[in-house]
């Protein structure tokens, strides 16, 4: 009997034909959350969009209308360049990172070994750190003269030695460590609940069959993967895209613009610079990238599930 | 119909009972408040001052000025609303919310000059202080020029509480051969030179440089212009009088650029105290940064004038680089009378004694007597009578933030490309843009 | 007990001890920065350098947890009362959505979740003073009850996400199976759905727990210094000047204590089969 996750079709009603308010407690159940949505995101989001075609430049606001000149200026900056090309690139190494950690640690703890409570919290304890605090330690960490390297020389393992944060070429590879460090201990929670949710019937059902663990983990269990793999890329893409308080304490962006990010510049413009405008043009690009990117991916794995 | 609650029910009553009690509570308090605002001679109601002084020898000379305001008004609730962050960025980033929202503190620091007049009393936000100025007799007590710095046209927006200096230059006296140590020629030459006898005497990076966050080496920049083009040069750059694209700028750029030769390799990745910190360990000899370098080197122990010493950063002799904290008045200030009690005792003798020793600043005010500082601060004080004043922008005071984040950004990529012509000419853009 | 469990008993296999190998070395990797910190948070101010962050402290001393206790203990009390409730609600509307988009599959469902998804991206920093806004005009601005009510709206993205792909691995039939049993939606929600919910709670509850417990941005923001949460005392150990790593560390060790107790008695919850009752046949 096929247990797999499917897209059900649509339940049917009771077929007794007597009229119920029942069908519609779905929509009264959903409904305020639609409601505070609308309001405290997508009117939000108009408002953004508004104030990315104004010339706002100071503490009062000013909405007289500058078209689209704040997005043609902000693509010219050097900046602002650096940032998007940072955010790609961040983004595709952490996502790999935190899920390649997450799944292999939840697979390592699903093995029924003794202790798995222990390291369980270990690997999760990262997620409750203070970012603040995260970014110092892994400052020093990557500080070339004082840091990992010199734990590295102690055990012979010198190749792996590198100028981290201090060269732009390596930067992005230390922030791209400490902020998996922080975050793969949820994926790996995300992928245990996963893997304990699958009913141990069904890996039986295979061996029963004659399939070897190789194949029930390939065949059976990677496929029921699906969902949660789903869930950890948006989540871990949402957080990739807004990371700040990492990226503020670590590097400042720096060195250069090196692990600049938009949600760092987005700050430093609005905040600092007092450049409203800029400020929310950032804002709407980072949402036209999530929109191009993420929506796509989101509705095609919708589909898929669909098809199953 | 059952009498019998379900669980939903329950939840649901209790929760709008708690949720009305709370909101209720807190109106309740708001009317209370509310009617207390007639001021007595002990004062009542409350004082909110925002600040980003949360910790340490800042936190410290604030408490001392409360204190003092205590006393005196005794009646008063004072409320710290500081909120860290190097520099404020957080607290100006709740300050802007907060003044937007129409919820202003009763008082809140900001650098004097350009951050305050170009933010906030560009959108009218403030009070001006020009009344209180006069009452209080400050003309007398604080030098011209740093009121020139606080105000705008004929009024004054704000009152300097203290005054840090920029151009600095601190030595680890034990490792400094004679050539760093004061009363020789300050200059930037002989400067890099002397960088240059301590190199080859072993002493890897004896400059030590913290650059995370890019300001340090804006600070760099604003001293090199001073030594190269001098005070009244460099003035000019904000008044129209000089331009950016003058050869003292590239020349500032240049000298930068040898100086990066003598710095420590990790400097992107550490600031400007672990900098001052490797001055301490010996492994630099100096560093060049505001007088704060003194709070951190007397906080590990060190004595002013026999481990360390600090003078004018190098060719920037008679000039004095200006970072200073002051206190204004917002427009509709919840208890503007005692907001304005608060500005009296910010710019008062008793208040500027108690509260620079702790900070590590010196006054504003030219009458607090000397001796209650150290010695590296007393001979600030004196040069501070003399000296030309001279606005710093990597601390909000020469230009809007605008232009220095921008100064800032770029600096972060000349120490990177050591580009001269083109990160002068992109200073230069940044100039025409936000400081015309 | 599955025949698999009792076949990889033997604690000395080669597999086995690959594992063991394999686990101690992540636990490597993420225990060397807790090493760091706490290392740093029982040394003095004067030891303090970002030159010796392994060595250990030569004379060990709370004097940094003290202080951080003094400062953080004043505003423990507002963090609570921020976060229990923010997560509860959250996750008890995350659980309803994600009911409704999984299993009742009206016109419009998937856009609806699209939509309610897109809404994790939009970048706090630009939509602070529309929030400050709305919430003065609805006299929530200042205090703790605005602070839960952003939270509870931000966190119903992130929550519907986790529960409908929870449950949209439950079997229609076993919901047809209630239906035709007479249950009403909620009904079918609270005796069919709920009992088997446990993992998912777990994982919603790791997340919201810490991530509003941690959250320095809104925090300081959307309150005044009465009400601030425990993050914006943490914030301010770091002072603005000079800066007393090791405080900010002990800070930093005792602020995660609550979302690690947390973790603690939640995994617990981990367990093997939950759904398999939920199968019938």
């Amino acid at each position: 009997m096929a247990v797999a996750a499917t897209r059900e079709r649509p339940i049917r009603g009771r077929s007794l034909g007597s009229f119920s308010w029942d069908r519609f407690t779905p929509f009264f159940l959903i409904a305020p959350s639609i409601v505070l949505i609308a309001i405290f995101v997508y009117a939000f989001i108009g408002y953004t969009a508004f104030i990315s075609t104004t010339k706002w430049y100071g503490i009062a606001p000013d909405y007289t209308s500058a078209g689209l000149t704040e997005y043609i200026d902000l693509f010219g900056l050097p900046r602002f360049q650096a940032d998007v090309s940072n955010t790609i690139e961040f983004t595709i190494l952490f996502l790999i990172a935190c899920i390649l950690l997450g799944f292999g640690s939840a697979v390592l703890l699903d093995q029924h070994v003794r202790g798995t409570i222990f390291f369980q919290n270990i690997f999760l304890f990262p997620l409750a750190i203070s970012f603040v605090v995260t970014g110092t330690v892994w400052r020093w960490i990557f500080n070339p003269n004082f840091g990992i390297n010199l734990l590295l020389e102690d055990v012979h393992l010198d190749f792996l030695k590198s100028p981290w944060l201090a060269d732009t070429r390596t930067a992005l590879y230390g922030l791209v460590i400490a902020a998996a460090w922080q975050m793969s201990g949820f994926c790996m929670a995300m992928f245990l609940a996963g893997l304990r949710a699958i009913p141990d019937e069904l890996r039986e059902a295979a061996r029963v069959d004659g399939a070897s663990e190789g194949r029930i983990f390939l065949r059976v269990i990677l496929p029921l993967m699906r969902p949660i793999t789903l869930s950890a890329i948006i989540i871990l893409g949402h957080i990739s895209l807004k990371i700040f308080d990492l990226v503020y304490v670590m590097t400042f962006g720096g060195p250069g613009y090196a692990t600049d990010m938009p949600s760092l510049y987005m700050w430093v413009a609005v905040f600092r610079q007092n450049l409203y405008g800029r400020g929310a043009a950032i804002a709407m690009v980072l949402l036209i990238m999530v929109a191009l990117l993420i929506v796509p991916y989101l509705v095609w794995s919708l589909r898929s599930e669909d098809e199953r | 119909m059952s009498s019998k609650w379900t669980r939903r029910q329950f939840v649901k009553t209790t929760g709008t009972a708690a949720g009305a009690l709370v909101l209720g509570g807190a109106f309740a308090e708001f009317l209370a408040a509310c009617a207390s605002s007639s001021p007595t001679t002990s004062g009542s109601g409350s004082l909110e001052i925002f600040s980003w002084w949360t910790a340490g020898g800042e936190a410290d000379g604030l408490a001392e000025m409360f204190k003092i305001y205590q006393q005196k008004y005794p009646g008063v609730k004072i409320v710290n609303a500081a909120v860290a962050g190097g520099a404020g960025s957080n607290a100006k980033a709740v300050l802007a919310t907060r003044m937007q929202g129409g919820k202003p503190p009763d008082s809140f620091q900001v650098h004097a000059g350009q951050e305050l007049i170009s933010t906030w009393v560009k959108a009218d936000k403030m009070e001006p202080i020009t009344s209180i100025w006069n009452s209080e007799g400050w003309d007398s007590v604080i030098p011209k020029d740093l009121k020139t710095i606080v105000s705008k046209g004929s009024d004054v927006w704000s009152v300097p509480v203290n005054v840090h200096r920029g151009n600095a230059l601190w030595v680890n006296l034990a490792k400094a051969g004679s050539s760093i140590t004061p009363g020789t020629g300050n200059n930037l030459d002989a400067f890099l030179s002397a960088l240059g006898k301590a190199k080859s005497a072993g002493i890897q990076a004896p400059l030590a440089l913290g650059s995370k966050g890019n300001w340090q080496v804006t600070m760099l920049l604003e001293n090199n212009i001073v030594a190269v083009g001098g005070a009244e040069f460099y003035r000019g750059l904000f008044n129209g009088k000089s331009g950016w694209t003058d050869n003292n700028v590239k020349s500032a750029l240049t000298y930068i650029k040898s100086m990066l030769n003598y710095v420590n390799s990790d400097h992107t990745t550490i600031d400007w105290d672990q900098a001052a910190g490797r001055v301490q360990a010996g492994t630099s000899v100096g560093t060049i940064m505001g007088d704060w370098a003194k709070g951190y080197f007397t906080a590990n122990n060190w004595k002013p004038d026999t481990d360390f010493t600090g003078i004018a950063s190098p060719g920037t002799e008679k000039t004095y680089m200006i970072v200073c904290d002051t206190f204004g008045l917002p427009k509709g200030a919840p208890d503007r009378d005692n907001a304005i009690n608060w500005i009296k005792v910010c710019g008062s003798e008793a208040g500027q004694a108690a509260f620079n020793p702790k900070k590590g600043s010196i006054p504003a005010r030219t009458d607090v007597p000397a001796s209650i500082f150290d010695s590296i601060a007393q001979k600030f004080i004196a040069e501070f009578k003399t000296d030309s004043l001279t606005p710093s922008i990597a601390h909000g005071s020469a230009a809007p933030e605008a232009f220095a984040s921008g100064v800032n950004d770029e600096m972060g990529q000349f120490v990177q490309k050591k580009d001269v012509n083109a990160s002068a000419s992109n200073i230069a853009k940044l100039a025409d843009q936000y400081l015309k | 007990m599955s025949t698999a469990a009792a076949v990889a008993r033997s604690p000395f296999r080669p597999a086995r001890l690959i594992t063991y190998a394999l686990l101690l070395l992540v636990a490597a990797f993420y225990l060397l920065p807790i090493y760091v910190i706490a290392v740093t948070a029982f040394k003095s101010f004067i030891e303090v350098s970002h030159t010796t962050p392994w060595q250990l402290p030569s004379a060990p001393s709370i004097d940094a947890f003290g202080n951080a206790f003094t400062t953080l203990a004043p505003s423990f009390f507002n963090s609570v009362l921020l976060v229990v409730p923010a997560t509860l609600l959250s996750a008890l509307l995350g659980s309803l959505n994600g009911y409704v988009l999984s299993k009742w599959r009206f016109r419009g469902a998937d856009l609806v979740f699209t939509l309610l998804l897109f809404g994790m991206f939009i970048p706090y920093q630009s939509i602070l003073l529309p929030l400050v806004l709305v919430l003065q005009k609805i006299q929530l601005y200042g205090g703790i009850p605005g602070l839960i009510l952003t939270h509870v709206v931000y966190g119903i993205p992130i929550t519907t996400l986790i529960f409908r792909n929870y449950y949209a691995a439950v079997p229609t039939e076993v919901i047809e199976a209630a239906r035709i049993d007479g249950a009403s939606v909620l009904g079918i929600y609270r005796h069919v759905l709920l009992p088997i919910s446990m993992p998912g709670f777990v994982v919603v509850l790791i997340w919201q727990f810490t991530s509003i417990w941690n959250e320095f941005l809104f925090a300081v923001t959307l309150t005044l210094p009465d009400q601030w949460p425990i993050t914006v005392a943490l914030n301010g150990l770091a002072g603005s000047l000079l800066a007393h790593y090791e405080i900010q560390m002990a800070g930093a060790l005792l602020t995660a204590l609550p979302p690690l107790v947390i973790y603690i008695v939640l995994g617990r919850y981990f367990i093997r089969g939950l759904l398999a009752g939920a199968l019938k046949g």
